[in-house]
């Protein structure tokens, strides 16, 4: 493992439209630990765990997965992340459990280990929904449904915008508690949430450091 | 992603461009060509119309009528060239995220767009007076049409998109399937021309090019060519500033009043 | 369960196949869209045999090419709003690989009915019965030609204002070509050119030129949309 951090970005910036978001951007993450990426609605927090995805395209930077640059692995590195974002990513035609199934297919390569999508289905409280097209479910059940997806693929790194949203209090918990498994296991987190959440040993990131003061 | 890692080498020698295609540099070199290019334009411009208009003796066939050609043929081929000039920039600010490349193929387009417009219009009036009509499905003329609804295609999926960067790299795309497109278009349209109207007398079958026709057509080509390029010049320009707005340099020159 | 290409490309063509079939009306509108413009022919330029026939290889070429242009909007823009075609670029596999799965199972759903359909629709329009297999081919050769180069208009215009429009004034000049070949070769078939096999070959060229070319650049602009 490279001494500078499993997953290491040095002075990324990015940027929306022609205006730049933010600069000089560094951080490392290794095995077991999270970030938690803090700052007011508009400073580029979701931009930036795209930019770190590999969906969006930073103007300039550099971040490396165990030690090579993520440009280079381009295939390798998005076989080890696992990103939720804003939209769920679920197809309202398919029924919970076709949804899962394909994902498992479309998104584990070769001879990844793979958990049963029954017990994710379990883990998520989602068994009951199994048959029922994901369009019928609500706003919290498809959350859990796109979350149900880290439990299938299996990824180190995990990278998720507002997780919680819509998640009631007991889902809430449920996913903390299913995230700081993952920890334990020895994978990574990035993690953009405005609402409380309670993961010991997550430290926190102020993307405001880095943006620079605009009039 | 890692698509494009092959060309590393070749970013390096890039980057060296960068330094002179950053945008404010461009901006002032440019500013003092302009006044230079915009002079040849206008005495290339006087020149070829006096050559084409009263130095070219009247043709056997068409009489006066032919000299539209001085116009038309220039313009015919500009509109390819700055289509070539258009999908070349545009590869190049999207390959290298070189923003200059991406502004400069932006300014391209219109200009583009009015050379292949003014050729239509000009090879409609020259077949008035040849074939009577206002129209003819003669095989340039449609390769022309086409290309002006990928002028316009162009310019619209910039104009619908907000982002600046994704409206550049979106149009890129679209310009890069454009040129590889145009020889499999010209080829079809010509067959098709050929298929239809094997033994008829197109436009584009002149049937010899005089001295006396070649030099003024050379001199207009020309003038259109600095025409181009000066007019590519003034608009770049305004779009550095556009673009360039929020940056220190753009804000002294506003406020000094330029 | 899983593993290598061919199994992905598989899902995700499956996948989309189911996913188009439950949303019925989608497919069906360019159909429907097919057949009204071929039945609205006769009834605008007369039932005068020898004028139909003249232009029903045209007729039912265009016909064909506006339909796919309808159905281009729904090939990407559903994933796109409900967020798994962002997903499908955190694919480990190509995703021009994917990508080609998507438009395969689209045009199963919109070209092939097309294709297999337009012998009843030329009946209309008074195609002799000789040009009918020439015209099943040449739409069956064509439509994945027109799915394949449509999908990049159509993954450049994604979450654009206007986007429809827009898709058919970018595809037209694209499209020449390929209604050039095929109405010729229909027509050739009817006894009014040379033979069509010239025609279909340069269409099978074509989209064999097409199917190494298309989905890396639907790719690319897939990737562009979502920046």
């Amino acid at each position: 493992m490279s001494p500078r951090g499993l997953f290491s970005v040095r002075a990324l910036s990015c940027a929306r439209g022609d205006k730049t978001l933010f600069a000089g951007l560094s951080f490392q993450l290794n095995a077991g630990e999270a970030l938690h990426v803090r700052g007011p609605n508009g400073l580029g927090k979701t931009t930036l765990l795209r930019a770190l995805c590999g969906l969006s395209r930073p103007i300039r930077g550099d971040i490396r997965w165990r030690g090579e640059r993520v440009s280079d692995l381009a295939e390798e590195f998005t076989a080890e992340v696992a990103y939720v974002g804003h939209l769920n990513g679920i197809q309202g035609e398919l029924t919970v459990l076709e949804n899962l199934q394909t994902a498992a297919r479309v998104f584990v390569r070769g001879k990844e280990r793979m958990a049963d999508v029954e017990t994710a289905l379990a883990r998520v409280g989602l068994v009951a929904s199994a048959d029922r097209p994901a369009r019928h479910l609500s706003q919290g059940q498809k959350r859990r449904l796109a979350l149900a997806r880290l439990l299938i693929l299996r990824r180190p790194l995990w990278i998720l915008d507002e997780p919680f949203t819509a998640l009631d209090a007991a889902s809430v918990e449920g996913l903390s508690s299913i995230i700081g498994e993952h920890m334990s296991a020895g994978g990574l987190a990035l993690i953009v949430s405005h609402q409380a959440f309670d993961l010991p040993g997550i430290r926190d990131f102020e993307l405001a450091r880095f943006c620079k003061a605009r009039t | 992603m890692g698509e494009f890692s092959g060309f590393a080498s070749v970013t390096r020698l890039i980057k060296f461009t960068h330094k002179y295609g950053a945008p404010k540099r461009f901006y002032l070199l440019a500013g003092r060509l302009v006044p230079w290019l915009a002079a040849l334009t206008v005495i290339l411009m006087l020149a070829g119309l006096y050559l084409g208009l009263y130095w070219a003796p009247p043709d056997y066939q068409q009489g006066d009528a032919y000299r539209i050609m001085f116009v038309h043929v220039p313009n015919a081929w500009m509109s390819m060239m700055a289509y070539m000039a258009l999908a070349i920039f545009a590869a190049i600010g999207y390959i290298w995220n070189v923003r200059l490349a991406d502004m400069l193929a932006k300014a391209t387009a219109p200009l583009g767009a009015s050379f292949t417009l003014t050729a239509l219009v000009t090879g409609s009036l020259w077949g008035k007076p040849m074939w009577g009509t206002w129209w003819v499905w003669d095989a340039r003329l449609t390769s022309e049409l086409i290309l002006f609804f990928l002028y316009v295609g162009y310019m619209a999926l910039q104009a619908s998109i907000d982002d600046p960067r994704r409206a550049a790299h979106a149009s890129a795309i679209l310009a890069i399937v454009g040129v590889v497109n145009i020889p499999i278009i010209h080829y079809s349209v010509y067959w098709w021309h050929t298929l239809h109207q094997p033994a008829s007398l197109t436009l584009t079958n002149q049937p010899k090019i005089y001295m006396t026709m070649l030099v003024p057509l050379i001199v207009m080509s020309m003038a259109f060519m600095f025409f181009y390029l000066t007019m590519l010049l003034v608009r770049t320009r305004s779009e550095i500033l556009v673009r360039e707005q929020h940056t220190d340099w753009v804000r002294k020159l506003i406020k000094a009043g330029r | 369960m899983s593993g290598g290409l061919f199994y992905a490309m598989r899902a995700v063509f499956m996948r989309d196949l189911l996913v188009f079939w439950r949303r019925s009306t989608e497919v069906m509108t360019s159909l429907v869209f097919f057949v009204m413009v071929t039945t609205l022919f006769p009834l605008a330029v007369g039932p005068e045999r020898h004028e139909l026939m003249l232009i029903a290889p045209g007729v039912l070429w265009v016909a064909a090419l506006l339909a796919t242009t309808l159905s281009l909007n729904h090939l990407f823009a559903s994933d796109y709003q409900d967020g798994s075609l962002e997903q499908l670029l955190m694919s480990p596999y190509p995703l021009s690989a994917l990508v080609a799965a998507k438009i395969a199972a689209h045009w199963v759903l919109t070209g092939l009915p097309l294709a297999l359909l337009s012998p009843l629709l030329a009946v209309q329009l008074a195609l002799p019965t000789k040009a009918m297999g020439t015209l099943v081919l040449s739409l069956l050769l064509g439509t994945p030609i027109l799915s394949l180069i449509g999908a990049v208009p159509a993954a450049l215009t994604l979450g654009v204002r206007g986007g429809g429009v827009l898709v058919s004034l970018l595809v037209l000049p694209l499209y020449t070509p390929v209604l050039i070949f095929g109405a010729e070769a229909v027509a050739a078939a009817a006894g009014q050119g040379f033979a069509s096999v010239a025609h279909l070959s340069l269409l099978g060229a074509f989209l064999a030129l097409t199917l190494s070319f298309a989905p890396w650049a639907s790719s690319a602009a897939l990737r562009v949309s979502l920046d």
